[in-house]
């Protein structure tokens, strides 16, 4: 490494640093020092502006453009009307596309958050704690397509009856005096296949929510209730699942809209072939592979659409929350 | 994530009836614990099993992989650290070694983590503390923005810095084409504008479930809101920003797509993952070496991981609340 | 507000140490390459000259050590013009190029690995036309029809660069001579010997269609392949264009005639399995048990060369190497299917053009091909430049004056059909479905 050549990123990571420093202090100032007319709104704007300007400039005006784009041609150099979403609904493919992110966003957040709650209850207070969750929160770390490669090489297939298997799955089957299989070539169980992955890796995320909410649960109380005699099936049904209720819903709600936007998973291990395509894949290939823009975003537009009974539940749960405060 | 809702679940569960220890009871309680001990075992195993047999793979010479599995390496143990010397310094001369972009992947890494945080934060606290006319639906707003999909949404961004704005002859921004490391500055940008809706979802979630006697009785005591978001609120959300550290970390450091936008492809200011990309080969032919590669890449983030894990402290609420 | 903090006091800390390398390491300018540019070994390039401190970027597919190899083809013409030639390659060009040009941050110079890519920034008016300096060294270094591929609607954008010949199969000479066999020179000849094989007991051929998104691919090569010699050039060239619907019997015939082989359980998929396992078996694992002797035949483009392990030596005398992917009907010349690079421009300053020309030139082919694993049809090439057996190999079938070339048809279609339903409808078709369905279903996805 030439230490010359790395010298001004650190600078520029110190100027950077330092100006965001500024900033997050004049905010602070700004707040405190608000003008006396309308004091209270000027300390509204003071917290809110800057994540709301950054948020209109990244994701406002690209969702508004991805609508507008969506009743546009390929090019988006002609009106087309809901042309492109008559399209979505009329090929048998991209129905398929849209029953796997079905399947996905249904299976993905209740087995991950399953697997990473008792998990987190498991190890709560274990010996090797701090180990354990890293086993389990390991899979987060690798990124997405590394992910990919890894349970590409655990459903590798070697058909040939002398041939050797090189991908554990088989190997166990073939140990247990099975046929070897092709797993991600059978819709629709290939699916399923490919979405263990993301369990696989989103397990670890609410493994850490979970088990950050379980701590939280104040001491005295588990004492009462361990002094009372209550068993731990007791205990995590009376007391730790009521208390990390607002916590199992972000994981389930964050889980659900990782899920609809998966996409690296399905594009490395099957590229979307053999009818294991998602919304993000058909997105992605129509609009930047194929040219065809108009049919991406109202692939994109749909995800709009699908997240939406989400967005209903929030706004319940707030109202319910505004009420019981 | 101090996540209990509101005041109301810290009140304590209903008295159970105290029951003298029986020897059944004893029994059946070890026999619990039993289960309990088999069944994370289990889901451990079952969790490191793929990523173990990479780290052998990684390990093994280029042919083994390709032929045979990476159990058969305990009969016929066969190591090598080929995989990790091309990876680590690399075959291709004019593209400099992986030292260059690890540096990148942490100068992009530090300020795309604090930046959304920081501003996710001060959202939230507003949207949570604060009253004002359409809060709620401004919330709810930035919640659905969550699902913008990123793909949809650079090349706007991408447009927005490279022709810049004008209205009516008036230019707002100018048309910038970063170079160099300035280029770091377009990645932070993106990082945090995609980050915010989640960040704002959590951060926002773990504020409002803190108890409003609290803020209440910082008010009467002439607490002003820069007070009590600084004193009160963030250490108590403790946990919830470390664990949101731990994501956002997680989600740059592993980033592809933002960085081939606006980091480009070389050791000027690209991060780690473009380069293990490039590794790969033209046509993918030198796959073997990212089997190393996903294990550089991913000491960094275990080291946040575990390092931020002891702020997931118990109790923090407790004795804060009259109870 | 403990990360915020410890942020903070992270920063005071950091900054300390940054000062400090500020002092020591001081102001430590950029070193640029010195070359004279009047020597005598810059007579070369006297015509590029002019734009000194200009710098030109680049974007392609190309990565790792073939990149390396680029960078260093053409630094002598970077020393001596002072044209500064900021290259970058990805796996995800074909994609991100269409992101960077709507973004408005398009590269100046891109090398498009499909013209039907190309022929789409044409349509929406953002490349630009070559210049006539490029077009007259194209004209004298490239044959027509290569010329015609880096055409659209009459003018000529794109002068080609690297080329690879897509017609072979790969063979063990060891395997051949052990077990007597011979090359075969024509269709029945090869028909003949994988029956032979087959015959033997083992499974002659193997194949891989597995490619992450790309999946499906060298699918297709084999029915362009096999389009041009069940068909002829000419009914290829109107299959390509959409002047015959895909669906057209003759296609369908083409597409039996590939089954014959890969749909063929007694020929596929040697060590892998049955026909289906040519779905889930990677590309660059398809030919690899040629090397154990396990698979005897893998049709495949020269550049599966890269894909052997380390030591393997690819030569005629060697472990592995590839005969040429023999005619149905040898009277009619030598179809073969090739596939390349081409230059597009994506700005027209001069330096940029400079750059152009240089890269259409003998002179580049040449400076490449020295280096190693490089392939042009370059008509400039000299043949004795270049390096590896099979690499010369190609050169001399695209030298060759009875070669009928096409280029690679998938990459001239529209990208929803040749990227899209025809990867994804020859993939189906290996997994079972029968040809007509799989033609059909492509056919009704050409878009209008």
């Amino acid at each position: 490494m030439d230490f010359a050549t790395e010298q001004p990123k650190f600078i520029q990571l110190l100027v950077g640093l330092a100006v965001f420093g500024l900033v997050v202090a004049a905010l602070l100032l700004f707040i405190d020092r608000a003008p006396k007319r309308g004091h209270e709104r000027w300390q509204i704007l003071g917290f809110l502006a800057p994540a709301v300007l950054l948020l209109a400039v990244g994701l406002i005006v690209p969702a508004i453009r991805t609508t507008w784009l969506s009743f546009q041609n390929g090019d988006s150099s002609a009106w087309v009307g809901l042309d492109n979403y008559t399209w979505m609904f009329s090929q048998s493919d991209v129905l398929h596309v849209l029953r796997n992110t079905l399947i996905w966003v249904l299976l993905v957040p209740l087995l991950a958050t399953t697997v990473g709650l008792v998990y987190a209850v498991l190890v709560d207070r274990a010996r090797l704690e701090s180990l354990a969750k890293s086993l389990v929160f390991m899979p987060m770390a690798i990124s997405f397509v590394g992910a990919g490669i890894i349970w590409k090489f655990v459903y590798a297939y070697r058909g040939d009856k002398d041939a050797q298997q090189i991908g554990l799955l088989n190997q166990i089957v073939v140990w247990f005096g099975g046929e070897p299989k092709q797993f991600l070539l059978n819709p629709p169980l290939n699916t399923i296949f490919l979405l263990i992955v993301m369990v696989w890796i989103q397990a670890g995320f609410a493994m850490v929510i979970l088990s950050a909410a379980i701590k939280a649960i104040p001491a005295d109380i588990i004492e009462a209730a361990r002094i009372d005699g209550t068993n731990a099936w007791q205990l995590f049904w009376q007391i730790t699942l009521p208390s990390i209720r607002s916590s199992l819903v972000v994981v389930v709600v964050s889980i659900s809209i990782a899920t609809l936007k998966v996409f690296d998973i399905v594009r490395t291990m099957t590229g979307g072939q053999f009818d294991t395509s998602v919304i993000a894949n058909g997105m992605y290939d129509q609009a930047f592979r194929f040219g065809q823009t108009g049919r991406g975003s109202a692939l994109a537009v749909f995800l709009f659409v699908l997240v939406l009974p989400i967005v209903i539940y929030q706004v319940r749960s707030l109202r319910h929350q505004r009420e019981g405060r | 994530m101090t996540a209990t809702a509101g005041a109301g679940a810290i009140i304590a569960p209903e008295p159970l009836q105290a029951q003298p220890d029986s020897a059944v009871k004893r029994v059946r309680r070890k026999l619990n614990s039993r289960t309990a001990s088999i069944v994370s075992i289990l889901i451990a195993i079952l969790w490191t099993i793929p990523t173990f047999g990479l780290f052998i793979s990684s390990f093994r010479p280029e042919n083994d992989i390709k032929t045979t599995g990476w159990w058969t390496f305990f009969s016929n143990p066969q190591l090598t650290l080929d995989n990790y010397n091309e990876v680590l310094f690399g075959t291709s001369s004019s593209s400099g070694q992986l030292a260059s972009y690890f540096v990148n992947s942490l100068v992009i890494t530090i300020p795309s983590v604090l930046f959304p945080i920081a501003f996710a934060a001060f959202a939230s606290y507003a949207l949570a503390w604060m009253r004002f006319r359409g809060r709620d639906w401004l919330y709810i707003l930035i919640f659905a923005l969550q699902i913008v999909p990123l793909q949809m949404a650079l090349v706007p961004l991408l447009k927005l810095i490279s022709t810049g704005v004008s209205i009516g002859g008036l230019t707002l921004l100018p048309a910038w084409a970063p170079q160099g490391v300035d280029r770091f500055m377009a990645v932070w940008l993106a990082h945090t504008c995609f980050a915010l809706p989640f960040a704002i979802f959590l951060l926002h979630n773990a504020m409002s479930s803190l108890p409003g006697d609290l803020m209440e009785a910082a008010r009467v005591d002439g607490a002003t809101h820069a007070m009590i978001f600084r004193n009160i609120v963030l250490p108590l959300i403790t946990p919830a920003i470390a664990a949101l550290a731990i994501f956002q970390f997680l989600w740059v450091w592993n980033d592809l797509l933002v960085a081939l936008i606006f980091a480009g492809g070389n050791a000027e200011s690209a991060p780690m993952t473009v380069r293990l990309a490039q590794l790969a080969g033209t046509r993918g032919n030198e796959w073997q070496r990212l089997t190393s590669g996903a294990f550089v890449s991913m000491i960094i983030p275990l080291i946040v991981f575990l390092s931020l894990q002891r702020y997931f402290v118990r109790g923090l609420l407790t004795g804060s609340v009259k109870g | 507000m403990a990360v915020l903090l410890r942020g903070r006091r992270a920063l005071v800390l950091v900054s300390a140490v940054g000062l400090a390398l500020v002092g020591a390491a001081g102001c430590s300018s950029g070193t640029s390459s010195n070359a004279n540019k009047d020597s005598a070994e810059c007579a070369a390039f006297k015509q590029y000259q002019g734009h000194d401190g200009t710098t030109v970027s680049i974007y392609a597919t190309i990565r790792d050590t073939e990149a390396d190899l680029l960078e260093q083809a053409w630094k002598k013409f970077s020393d001596c013009t002072g044209i500064k030639i900021a290259y970058e390659g990805s796996g995800e060009m074909e994609a991100q190029i269409q992101v960077r040009v709507d973004g408005g941050n398009a590269p100046d110079l891109a090398f498009f690995p499909q013209p039907g890519l190309m022929n789409r920034f044409v349509k929406s008016g953002k490349l630009k036309p070559a210049p006539e300096k490029v077009k007259a060294e194209a004209a004298k270094n490239w044959s027509k029809d290569w010329i015609g591929y880096g055409s659209s609607g009459g003018k000529f954008y794109g002068a080609p660069l690297g080329s690879n010949v897509k017609s072979f199969v790969w063979y063990s000479p060891k395997t051949f001579k052990e077990k007597g066999y011979k090359i075969p020179t024509t269709w029945d000849e090869l028909i003949g010997l994988s029956n032979q094989i087959a015959a033997s007991g083992t499974k002659p051929w193997c194949a891989g269609i597995e490619s992450g998104e790309a999946t499906g691919w060298p699918a297709t090569d084999w029915i362009e392949d096999i389009m041009l010699r069940d068909q002829g050039p000419d009914v290829y060239d109107q299959w390509v264009n959409h002047q015959i619907p895909f669906n057209d019997p003759k296609v369908a015939s083409a597409v039996d005639r590939a089954g014959s082989i890969l749909k063929n359980e007694k020929f596929v998929n040697a060590s892998f399995g049955g026909v289906k396992s040519i779905a889930t078996t990677s590309f660059q694992e398809g030919g690899l048990p040629i090397l154990q002797g396990k698979c005897t035949l893998h049709r495949q483009a020269s550049f599966y060369a890269a894909q052997w392990p380390k030591g393997t030596k690819v030569a005629e005398d060697g472990d592995v190497y590839a005969f040429y992917f023999p005619a149905v009907d040898a009277s009619k010349g030598k179809p073969v299917l090739v596939a390349g690079e081409f230059v597009g421009a994506f700005a027209d300053r001069p330096e940029v053009q400079a750059v152009q020309e240089y890269l259409a030139s003998a002179d580049f082919a040449n400076s490449r091909a020295k280096l190693g694993s490089w392939v042009s049809a370059n008509k400039g090439l000299d043949v004795n430049n270049v390096q590896n057996p099979i690499d010369k190999l190609s050169v001399q079938i695209l030298n060759d004056p009875s070669t009928v070339a096409r280029f690679d048809g998938s990459d001239q279609m529209p990208a929803a059909v040749g990227a899209g339903s025809f990867w994804k409808g020859m993939t189906d078709w290996i997994n079972g479905t029968d040809t007509k369905t799989a033609l059909d279903k492509i056919e009704a996805s050409w878009p209008k």
